[in-house]
C-alpha cells in the first residue's frame, strides 16, 4: 500500500520563488527499511529540486526495477513518475525525452538495475549523451530479491549471508567515463553536503549525468566484510574537491585560497563551486578522470565529488537535429505532408 | 515438341547472383507488363546473404487479377550457373529456358522437354561495353531486350521506365537501349518470336499502383504524425523504418529553421527499442516501432507492461520464418499467439491484418488511434511477402480533413476545472478506457506513477485482491469495447450460400479468392471471411457457426489463426478445418484448393 501523506500545508512554511514549499516536493511515505540509504537520496532529491526554484510538473521521474527503483514515489508527487521495467528504464527515458525536450528528466536506478540486467541500456544511453540526470543507488547488492551480490560488490566484499564475492566489479562511475559520459560524479547517501549540490550540478548540466550515490542497504549489505556499509564508506571516502552550487544569480564568493577553487559555469548560468581535495585534479580530463577512478579502486578509497565534466557535447536531440519544439507539441497540420505527396507517390507506383 | 502457349497469363523467373544489379532489371520487366495494363505479382525469393548467392524473382502475370503466387515456371530466364542445374528442373514441361549462352551448357543440362533460347547476353556486352561493372549490369538488360522479343512487350514503355529510372543521366539511357536493342536482334536473328506465351495490352490495372507494404507502412506512420520511430535492423522490416526516415526527411523538415520534426534512432536491441516507444508515447507523442518475430519475442516484457500501464504502442510486425531465427528471408504467419498475447500474466492485444500496401498505409495510420483512444499496443501483422514484394494495390489516399484521435487524454483546462480528485484508472465513462495526462501539463493536477505493479484507480500500489481483480476485469470491459472499434471482417458474399465457409488474413487472401473461384468451377460453392483484426467481431463467431465447416487458411505449422479462433470464440474446434501452408513460400490458390476439394470428396472431418 502507498500511504498518501496529510496534505496539511502549514501557513509558515518556507516558500522558494516560483512558490513552492519543500513539502510540494515530497511524495508518499516510504515503504523502504529504516535506515536505507535510497531514502536520504531521496531527501536529497526534494532538498535540490526545491532549493532550485523547480516546478516539480516540469519534472519527469523515471526508474526500473528495485527497492531503488521504488524511491521516485517518495519524492515529487506532483511530477509524472514511470516506473518501468527492470534495467529498461534509459530507453523509456530516451522515448520520453524525444518526445519532449523541455523537460527535466530524471533517472533513478539501483545497481542491479544497472550493472546487470540494464548494461546495456546504461551503456547506450550514455553514448546518444541523453540529457538526463542519472542516479544510480548503489549498495552492492539486490535489495528487493533479499541481498544476492550485485555486479557492483567488490571482489571479497562479504554480505550478510558471510558469503565473500569472488568476480571482479564494475565501477559504473568508471565505466561512464570510458563510454562518454559528460557529467559524472560519485557520492554517498550519507553525505548531504556533498549529493545535493552535486544532484543540482547534474540536473543542470545539458547531457548524460550520472551520481553513482553508495547507497547502503541496512538490511543486507550493512554487515562488517562489507564494503558498501555505511562504516565502510565513513572510512574510505576520498573527495575530488568540496562541491558547492551557486545559483546564476548569487554573486559567487571565493572563501578557499587562491588556486585551491574552481567555478565550473553551467550552460544555465549556474556555477558549480569546486574546492580541490585532491592534488592535480582537473575535472575536464576525461584521461586523468579514468586513471584517478582506476587508482582510488586500488588503493580500496572510495572517491567522490564531481570527477568529470564537459558541458560542450551535443546531447541527442542536437545529434539528430531535430526542431526546438518538443516534438509532442507540433500541431496536425505540421505532421502530414499534403495531398499532393501521395499523388507523387501513387504516380511513381504506376 | 509440346510449347507452352497462354496470352497473358503465366509466371517468369528469374535466376540471378544476389548483388548483381539485377534487381532493377527484373523490376523493369515487372513494370512493363503493369504498364501494359495486365496484373502482375512480382515476388523476391532471397537469401539472407549480401552478395554471391543464388536470388530468384518470380513474376506472376494474371489477366484475371489473381495476385497471389503460382506454383511452376513457364519462363525461366537464368543467369545464374550456380542454380542451373535446380533451374532447369522447375521448368513446367514445353516450357522455356533463356540462360546466357556465352558458356555452353553441360550436356546434362538438357531436358528433352523444355525450350532452351541461348542469348550471349555477357558475350553480347564484352563486345559492345568497355567497363566490366557497366557490363555485368548491362548484361541483365540484354536479358530484358530478349523478353520483349519473345513476350511481345511494347519497347517504348520499357525505353520509358528507362528514361525514368536514368533521368538526367543520358550516357546510361542510351547504353541501357544499345543492351536491349542487342537482346532484341539476338532474338530476332536467331529464334521464332514472339513464344507462344505472349503479352498483349489489356486495361485490368485500373487506378492501382506497385508498391511495397514496407513503404506503404512507413507512409501510414509519417501521416498518423509519428514523430519517434525507435528499431533496431531486422529482416524483413528493415526498410519500413527506411522507409518512414526517408519520407520524413523529404517532408517533415522545419521551413524556417531546417530542423527536423521527428525523430528516428537506431537502438542497441529491440527491447530498448520498445522502450523508446513507450516513454515517448506516454510523453505524448505519437512512436512507433517496427520488427519481426525475434523482435517481438524481446519486446514481450515492455508490451505487457504497456497493456497493464495502458499506455499507446504502435508496433508493426513483419513476420517471417520461424522459430528462433528460423528463415529470416521467407514468409509465414507465424508470430500470431505470441503476438496477440505478449508477456506474461493475462495480456491480450489489438491485432490488424492489412492484405495490400494500401491496408498497410491505412491499418498503420489506424493503429495510431486506435492506440491512443484504446490506451493499449496495437500490432499491425503484416508479413515478408507483402513488406518486401511490390504489390499490387489500390492507391494510397487520406482523407484531408481526417483529424487525429488522440484519445482520452485531459488538458490544462479540464485539469484545471477538475474538482474531484483525479483518477489515472478511473473508468468514468463505463467503457474500460480511463482518462491519462501527459507530464508538463498542469503543475498540481494530473500527475501520477506509471507503473507495472498491481495500482489503484489512483496509480497508488496495491495488493488489495479486490481492487485488483476490478482492474484486471476492467481491461477485458477495454477488450469489449475494442470489438467495436477495430475494422469489421470482409464477407465475399451475399448472405450464406454454401454449407461450407473458408477463413483468411492477410496474404492468404488473393490466393483463397482465386482458391474459391477454382472450387466452384469445380462444383464446391464457398462463403468467404477476410479477418481484418483481432479482437474478433462477434460476426465472426456467428459466421463460424452458420456453417458446418468452415476451413481456417494459416501459413504456419501450428494452425495459429485457428487456435486464436478456438479459444476467443469458443466454436467447436471440429467445425474448423486446418488448411497448412509453412514452407517459406507464400500460399497457393493451387494448394488451397486441391487441399480443400480432397477434403470435401473425402466428407471432411477434422
Ligand atoms: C525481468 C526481471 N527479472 C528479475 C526481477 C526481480 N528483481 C527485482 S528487483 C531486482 C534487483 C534490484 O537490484 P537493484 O537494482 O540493485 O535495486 P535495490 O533493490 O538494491 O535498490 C531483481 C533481480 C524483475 N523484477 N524483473
Ligand atoms: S532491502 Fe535494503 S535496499 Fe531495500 S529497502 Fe531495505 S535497506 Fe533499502
Ligand atoms: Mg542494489
Amino acid at each position: 500500500m502507498s500511504f498518501v501523506k496529510p496534505k496539511f500545508r502549514h501557513p509558515d512554511l518556507p516558500l522558494n520563488e516560483v512558490g513552492y514549499s519543500r513539502a510540494d516536493y515530497e511524495g508518499v511515505l516510504s515503504t523502504l527499511c529504516a535506515g536505507c540509504g535510497h531514502d536520504s537520496v531521496s531527501g536529497a532529491i526534494v532538498s535540490a529540486c526545491f532549493e532550485m526554484n523547480l516546478e516539480p510538473h516540469r519534472v519527469a521521474k523515471l526508474s526500473g526495477i528495485g527497492c531503488s527503483s521504488k524511491t521516485p514515489a517518495y519524492f515529487l508527487s506532483n511530477s509524472h513518475g514511470f516506473n518501468s521495467v527492470h534495467g529498461r528504464m534509459p530507453s523509456v527515458a530516451t522515448g520520453a525525452n524525444l518526445a519532449n525536450r523541455d523537460l527535466m528528466y530524471l533517472g533513478i536506478s539501483g545497481d542491479g538495475d544497472s550493472a546487470s540486467i540494464g548494461m546495456g541500456q546504461f551503456v547506450h544511453a550514455i553514448r546518444r549523451n541523453l540529457n538526463i540526470t542519472y542516479i544510480l543507488m548503489n549498495n552492492g547488492c539486490y535489495g528487493l530479491t533479499k541481498g544476492q551480490d550485485s555486479a557492483t560488490a567488490d571482489v571479497g566484499s562479504v554480505n550478510k549471508s558471510g558469503h565473500a564475492n569472488q568476480f571482479a566489479a564494475i565501477d559504473m562511475a568508471g565505466l561512464a567515463l570510458e563510454m562518454g559520459a559528460t557529467f559524472v560524479a560519485r557520492s554517498f547517501s550519507g553525505d548531504k553536503e556533498q549529493l545535493v549540490p552535486l544532484i543540482k550540478a547534474a540536473m543542470s548540466h545539458p547531457g548524460f549525468a550520472l551520481i553513482d550515490v553508495i547507497s547502503p542497504c541496512v538490511t543486507f549489505n550493512n554487515n562488517p566484510g562489507s564494503t558498501k556499509s555505511y562504516d565502510y564508506t565513513r572510512e574510505h571516502i576520498e573527495a575530488t574537491a568540496a562541491v558547492d552550487y551557486v545559483p546564476f544569480k548569487e554573486e559567487i564568493t571565493a572563501a578557499y585560497a587562491e588556486g585551491e577553487v574552481l567555478d565550473v559555469a553551467l550552460h544555465d548560468g549556474s556555477y558549480i563551486q569546486l574546492s580541490k581535495l585532491a592534488p592535480n585534479w582537473n575535472p575536464f580530463d576525461r584521461i586523468g578522470a579514468i586513471n584517478r577512478v582506476h587508482e582510488a579502486k586500488v588503493k580500496n578509497e572510495i572517491l567522490t565529488g564531481l570527477i568529470f565534466i564537459d558541458q560542450d557535447h551535443p546531447d541527442l536531440h542536437q545529434m539528430l537535429d531535430t526542431t526546438a519544439t518538443p516534438l509532442n507539441q507540433l500541431p496536425q497540420a505540421l505532421l502530414i505532408p499534403g495531398p499532393e505527396v501521395l499523388e507523387a507517390v501513387n504516380r511513381a507506383g504506376r | 515438341m509440346h510449347k507452352l502457349s497462354a496470352l497473358n497469363d503465366f509466371v517468369v523467373r528469374f535466376a540471378n547472383v544476389n548483388g548483381t544489379g539485377s534487381a532493377s532489371a527484373n523490376t523493369m520487366f515487372a513494370k512493363a507488363v503493369f504498364r501494359m495494363g495486365i496484373p502482375v505479382a512480382p515476388k523476391n525469393i532471397f537469401p539472407s546473404n549480401i552478395q554471391g548467392l543464388p536470388t530468384w524473382y518470380e513474376v506472376r502475370v494474371s489477366e484475371k487479377g489473381y495476385l497471389g503466387r503460382r506454383e511452376g515456371v513457364d519462363l525461366m530466364v537464368s543467369v545464374n550457373p550456380q542454380s542451373m542445374l535446380r533451374d532447369i528442373k522447375v521448368v513446367k514441361p514445353g516450357g522455356y529456358f533463356v540462360y546466357d549462352s556465352t558458356k555452353e551448357l553441360y550436356k546434362e543440362y538438357i531436358r528433352e522437354d523444355i525450350h532452351y533460347i541461348g542469348v550471349p547476353m555477357m558475350g553480347l556486352c564484352m563486345e559492345h561495353f568497355a567497363d566490366p561493372r557497366q557490363r555485368q549490369l548491362l548484361k541483365n538488360m540484354v536479358y530484358v531486350g530478349a523478353l520483349s522479343a519473345l513476350l511481345d512487350i511494347e519497347l517504348e514503355v520499357l525505353q520509358q521506365i528507362v528514361r525514368e529510372q536514368f533521368k538526367g543521366k543520358e550516357k546510361l539511357v542510351t547504353a541501357n537501349f544499345e543492351a536491349m536493342q542487342m537482346g532484341i536482334d539476338y532474338i530476332h536473328q536467331h529464334y521464332e518470336y514472339p513464344l507462344g506465351l505472349r503479352l498483349e495490352r489489356r486495361d485490368e490495372v485500373g487506378d492501382r499502383i506497385l508498391m511495397d507494404g514496407n513503404t506503404a507502412s512507413g507512409l501510414g506512420a509519417l501521416y498518423a504524425g509519428a514523430t519517434v520511430a525507435a528499431w533496431y535492423p531486422i529482416t524483413p522490416s528493415t526498410s519500413l523504418v527506411q522507409a518512414f526516415e526517408k519520407y520524413a526527411t523529404k517532408y517533415r523538415i522545419d521551413p524556417e529553421s531546417g530542423k527536423k520534426n521527428f525523430a528516428v534512432v537506431q537502438m542497441e536491441d529491440e527491447l530498448a527499442a520498445i522502450g523508446v516507444v513507450l516513454g515517448a508515447s506516454w510523453n505524448g507523442a505519437r512512436a512507433f516501432t517496427a520488427t519481426s518475430g525475434p523482435g517481438v519475442s524481446l519486446m514481450s516484457e515492455f508490451l505487457g507492461l504497456a497493456y497493464f500501464a495502458e499506455i499507446p504502442t504502435v508496433l508493426i510486425d513483419v513476420q517471417r520464418g520461424g522459430p528462433s531465427t528460423g528463415m529470416p528471408t521467407r514468409t509465414q504467419q507465424s508470430d500470431l499467439i505470441s503476438a496477440a498475447y505478449a508477456s506474461h500474466g493475462d495480456t491480450r492485444h489489438v491485432l490488424l491484418f492489412p492484405s495490400t500496401p494500401k491496408e498497410c498505409f491505412d491499418f498503420t495510420a489506424d493503429a495510431f488511434d486506435l492506440a491512443e483512444r484504446l490506451q493499449t499496443p496495437v500490432l499491425v501483422m503484416t508479413d515478408l511477402e507483402l513488406g518486401m514484394n511490390d504489390t499490387m494495390s489500390p492507391p494510397l489516399s487520406w482523407d484531408s480533413s481526417r483529424q487525429f484521435d488522440r484519445g482520452k487524454v485531459l488538458t490544462e483546462a479540464q485539469l484545471e476545472a477538475m474538482t474531484e480528485r483525479y483518477g489515472r484508472y478511473k473508468d468514468v465513462d463505463g467503457d474500460g478506457i480511463p482518462y491519462r495526462t501527459i507530464p508538463g501539463t498542469h503543475p498540481t493536477k494530473g500527475s501520477y506513477f506509471t507503473r507495472g505493479t498491481s495500482h489503484d484507480e489512483y496509480a497508488g500500489y496495491t495488493e488489495d485482491a479486490l481492487i485488483y481483480q476490478k482492474s484486471v476485469d476492467r481491461l477485458m470491459l477495454k477488450w469489449e469495447t475494442a470489438k467495436g472499434l477495430v475494422p469489421e471482417p470482409e464477407l465475399y458474399q451475399d448472405g450464406n450460400q454454401s454449407e461450407y465457409g473458408i477463413i483468411f488474413i492477410g496474404t492468404s487472401t488473393y490466393p483463397a479468392l482465386e482458391a474459391i473461384d477454382m472450387l466452384r468451377e469445380s462444383g464446391i460453392a464457398m462463403d468467404a471471411m477476410r479477418l481484418m483484426a483481432f479482437p474478433f467481431a462477434d460476426s465472426v463467431r456467428d459466421f463460424i457457426e452458420s456453417h458446418d465447416k468452415v476451413f481456417v487458411i494459416d501459413q504456419n505449422r501450428d494452425a495459429q489463426l485457428r487456435s486464436l479462433l478456438v479459444n476467443e470464440l469458443e466454436v467447436h474446434p471440429k467445425n474448423l478445418i486446418k488448411v497448412l501452408n509453412y514452407d517459406g513460400f507464400p500460399v497457393t490458390a493451387d494448394y488451397i484448393f486441391k487441399t480443400i476439394q480432397s477434403r470435401v470428396a473425402a466428407g471432411v472431418s477434422a
